[in-house]
């Protein structure tokens, strides 16, 4: 008799996998290489003593980050289901874990996207001569420029009215801007049609997303050393200062610089590598993602650093200009006898000779090493310290439009990771009806996301956005990275662990791999948790606001957070982890009731009598 | 020939001479003007209706800057009559109306403007303002200069706001981007589902073939009469002798 099933075809659906392994390798390099290896990572060098800097980050990297980097592909490869799967097989009372990585993935990329619209916002912006943030705006009857942007800068202008239009607290909403709206909405889409055939669609844009940062960072390092003053922003870089390596804050900063480069406890790395075969060397594939991630970090920086040099030259340039202007004029000297190299001794000859006079003139201090310690880190980095370097430039447009591409493949990249991680888990649970094809869910998820990304179009969209980046995307993935290690070394057990690798690889983990897992990275996670929330603890937290009445303006006054936003700022450290908990309980209570889940293959059946066979 | 007290022809010139500082090449300097007393007590600095003018050469002009002299203030009290004579149609102003003193070797100096009809008459400094913005395009062009290089201090110009065009750029770069990725997403979902219909007909067709062989005896896609009868097997290609 036909041995054929009755119902035709294939009954189990096929996991999808990987075309070439080059595709998972850029993916997972994609993830791991974001936003922050560019606009984190050189800032930190730059406050914690340059080249010193590396020292605390290489350890962090060797002892935290590589070892969880290695147990989260593993145990995706071995188990080959995305994240709440995984923590479910190993234990059931572990099945919380999956949850809290799938709720900080979610409300991850709902910000995430929301600074890749940003920065498509900036690179529709880029295609104007001039750019549109190289000048003030006149006033609506041509007396003037606008005040708030005289005040400050043209760049900051465009920044907080022209791109956020942000309320001067966070109490103020504003309306929605629509043509952020419009830059969340392609942003959504673009993000919506790599991800339309799930890791078929994801492996071929990464080709382009994770390669093109790096082009673009070797035109820009090529570049930017021709330009002047690029030597003294590199050699403020790097310049180690060996003492601060005493600050204790210098390792808490590398520690959680190291985890959340690597984009670890998002889940999303876990749901990449269970479309992997089982039999391939996770330790080699580990070991080169946290590497490149490292060496990319310190690829960046130097071209970051060299811009930042030139920006600071171009500014004691028109400093030392705007001083020469005052004295020229002031005194009636010849037209350009002051230049910027004699300015010196014009300036002591003046000022002993007519010294009331000068005083008068109020003429800044010009100190390049002033200019250099202006440095910022995050949007500002991107969005108002490049966007003023990058018009003192030839050529400002190409060089705008390529800085901002490469900043939207490092997003859309990490998106690819952040949006996995909430996909597939619930996929594998299914939760999603048959009937609803793989598009449509996709579809349905992005939308959603969308929609609730809309609070981050407001007025004071930005003040929100820093709190998500600040209390979801970080204490939570701490704490799940503290349970994920544990949970996988003591309560999957190393020995199974140990089994399942040699199984994969070929080879047992060495000493280095087991010491780490059971002690060195669990040790220095928990330490660098409790620092970390003892930090934050110890200030009622407070937001820097843009508010052009301060008196101080355009410094941001720094306004604590109300009521409400503080809650929001409990609530959202909180309630990703609370499933890690409710789920134990509840297993637990299902267990000692007596209830059986009906699927729960321990126990046997005793009417299953396999002796006999029933043939129809 | 001697410049009297009044009137000043137009065959005098004003002289100037250029006094260098001792201690260095291009010193701060005072210039002395040669003008008649009268003309000099017109024109003095902080006048009420005069105005001064600053000029940078080299700044705008760096390698091909010319050289202030004479006759450049020649030309510039030339233009300036210009401008007078455009905004008051009817007055014929002359290079001799525009008083020019007080100048420094910054290039600065202080103008004030006497009317034609009578020559200690000033004109009023609303007056000079609003000829000085209405041909300031032209003054500025005549010496190769700009605005900034060539101010009137208290007139301040003009602010031309920037060419707006009717559709903003961005929106035009975002409608190609939106659009690419529009077409891109139709394109996946028509291919995913005619590929879809594809598999579906190509197994419903693949089932349709195995039934037809097993039970109407469909070999090869031709039809037999009759059905088949598996008690008598078809194997005369096995036992030929």
């Amino acid at each position: 008799m036909s041995s054929q099933d009755p119902d035709g075809g294939n009954s189990v659906e096929e996991r999808p996998k990987w075309n070439n392994k080059a595709e998972y390798l850029l993916t997972c390099i994609g993830f791991a290489v974001g936003l922050g290896n560019v606009w984190r990572f050189p800032y930190l060098c730059q406050i914690y003593g340059g080249g010193a800097f590396l020292i605390p980050y290489l350890i962090a990297l060797v002892f935290q980050g590589l070892p969880l980097l290695y147990l989260e592909l593993a145990i995706g490869q071995r188990l080959r289901t995305g994240s709440i799967g995984v923590w479910t097989s190993i234990s059931p009372y572990l099945g919380g874990l999956g949850i809290a990585s799938l709720v900080v993935s979610f409300c991850v990329s709902l910000f995430y996207n929301t600074i890749v619209a940003w920065v498509l916002w900036y690179l529709f912006n880029s295609f104007q001569e001039p750019l549109p943030w190289s000048q003030c705006p006149l006033k609506i009857n041509n007396t003037g420029y606008e005040e708030e942007c005289v005040k400050s800068t043209a760049v900051n202008y465009f920044w907080y009215r022209q791109t956020l239009n942000i309320t001067p607290t966070i109490e103020t909403s504003g309306s929605l801007q629509w043509w952020l709206v419009v830059c969340l909405a392609t942003a959504w889409c673009i993000v919506y049609i790599c991800f339309i055939r799930g890791i078929e669609t994801i492996g071929k844009a990464v080709y382009v997303t994770a390669t093109f940062p790096y082009l673009v960072l070797t035109i820009f390092l090529v570049q930017a050393l021709t330009l002047p003053g690029a030597t003294d922003g590199l050699i403020h870089l790097f310049t180690p200062k060996w003492e601060i390596l005493m600050n204790p804050q210098v390792w808490l900063d590398a520690a959680t610089q190291i985890f959340f480069s690597l984009s670890l406890a998002f889940g999303g790395l876990i749901s990449f590598s269970s479309y992997n075969q089982q039999k391939n060397d996770c330790e080699r594939d580990a070991i080169v993602v946290g590497v490149i991630n490292s060496a990319t970090s310190i690829y960046a920086s130097i071209p970051i650093f060299a811009i930042l040099g030139f920006k600071a030259h171009t500014n004691l340039i028109t400093c030392l200009n705007g001083n020469i202007l005052a004295l020229t004029n002031a005194f009636e000297i010849s037209d350009m006898n002051i230049t910027t190299e004699n300015y010196d001794q014009w300036f002591d000859y003046l000022n002993k000779t007519h010294t009331e006079k000068v005083f008068n003139l109020n003429l800044k201090t010009c100190n390049m090493q002033d200019f250099l310690q202006q440095s910022a880190s995050g949007t500002g980095l991107a969005f108002i310290v490049f966007t003023e370097a990058v018009i003192s430039m030839p050529a400002s447009q190409v060089w705008a439009v390529l800085f901002f591409i490469m900043l939207f493949s490092l997003g859309l990249s990490s998106m690819f990771g952040n949006l996995e991680g909430v996909l597939t888990p619930i996929h594998d649970l299914k939760l999603v009806p048959n009937w609803i094809p793989r598009e449509l869910f996709t579809a349905i998820i992005c939308t959603i996301s969308f929609l609730v990304a809309l609070i981050f179009t407001m007025g004071s969209g930005n003040y929100w956005l820093e709190i998500f980046n600040g209390y979801v995307g970080s204490v939570p993935l701490l704490i799940i990275a503290f349970f994920e290690i544990i949970a996988v070394v003591y309560i999957y057990g190393i020995r199974r662990f140990s089994d399942d690798l040699e199984f994969m690889t070929g080879r047992r983990p060495n000493i280095f791999w087991k010491v780490c897992w059971l002690v060195i990275s669990p040790l220095m996670l928990f330490v660098v948790l409790v620092a970390y929330v003892s930090v934050q603890a110890q200030t009622h937290p407070n937001y820097p606001a843009w508010n052009p009445n301060y008196e101080k303006f355009p410094d941001t006054e720094m306004i604590p957070y109300p009521d409400g936003a503080f809650a929001v700022c409990v609530l959202l450290s909180s309630i990703p982890v609370m499933p890690i908990p409710i789920v134990a309980i509840y297993r637990l209570i299902c267990r000692l009731s007596g209830k059986r889940s009906t699927s729960n293959p321990k126990l046997p059946n005793p009417y299953d009598n396999k002796g006999y066979v029933v043939n129809s | 020939m001697a410049c009297g007290v009044l009137p000043v022809s137009s065959g005098c010139a004003t002289t100037h001479s250029f006094a260098s500082a001792p201690w260095a090449t291009n010193g701060v300097a005072k210039m002395q003007n040669g003008l008649p007393v009268l003309a000099q007590n017109l024109c003095h600095p902080d006048s009420a209706n005069g105005y001064k003018v600053r000029i940078s050469i080299k700044t705008a002009l760096s390698d091909k800057a010319y050289e202030w002299n004479e006759n450049e203030m020649y030309f510039f009290q030339a233009s300036l009559a210009f401008a007078m004579r455009t905004y008051h149609l009817t007055k014929p102003y002359n290079v001799n109306n525009i008083i020019v003193c007080n100048e420094t070797q910054r290039v600065s100096f202080w103008f004030v403007v006497t009317s034609p009809d009578n020559h200690t008459e000033l004109i009023s400094k609303a007056e000079v303002e609003e000829a000085v913005r209405k041909s300031r395009h032209r003054i500025n062009s005549a010496f190769l200069l700009t605005d900034k290089t060539l101010e009137f201090i208290d007139i301040n110009p003009t602010l031309v706001p920037p060419a707006v065009p009717d559709t903003p750029p961005w929106l035009i770069v975002f409608g190609v981007v939106i659009g690419a990725v529009f077409a891109g997403i139709i394109a996946l979902l028509v291919s995913a589902v005619l590929q879809k219909r594809k598999k579906a007909k190509d197994r419903m067709e693949d089932e349709q073939a195995e039934e037809d062989i097993h039970v109407n005896g469909l070999e090869n896609g031709i039809g037999l009469d009759g059905a088949y009868n598996r008690g008598f097997p078809d194997d005369d290609r096995f036992t030929k002798l």
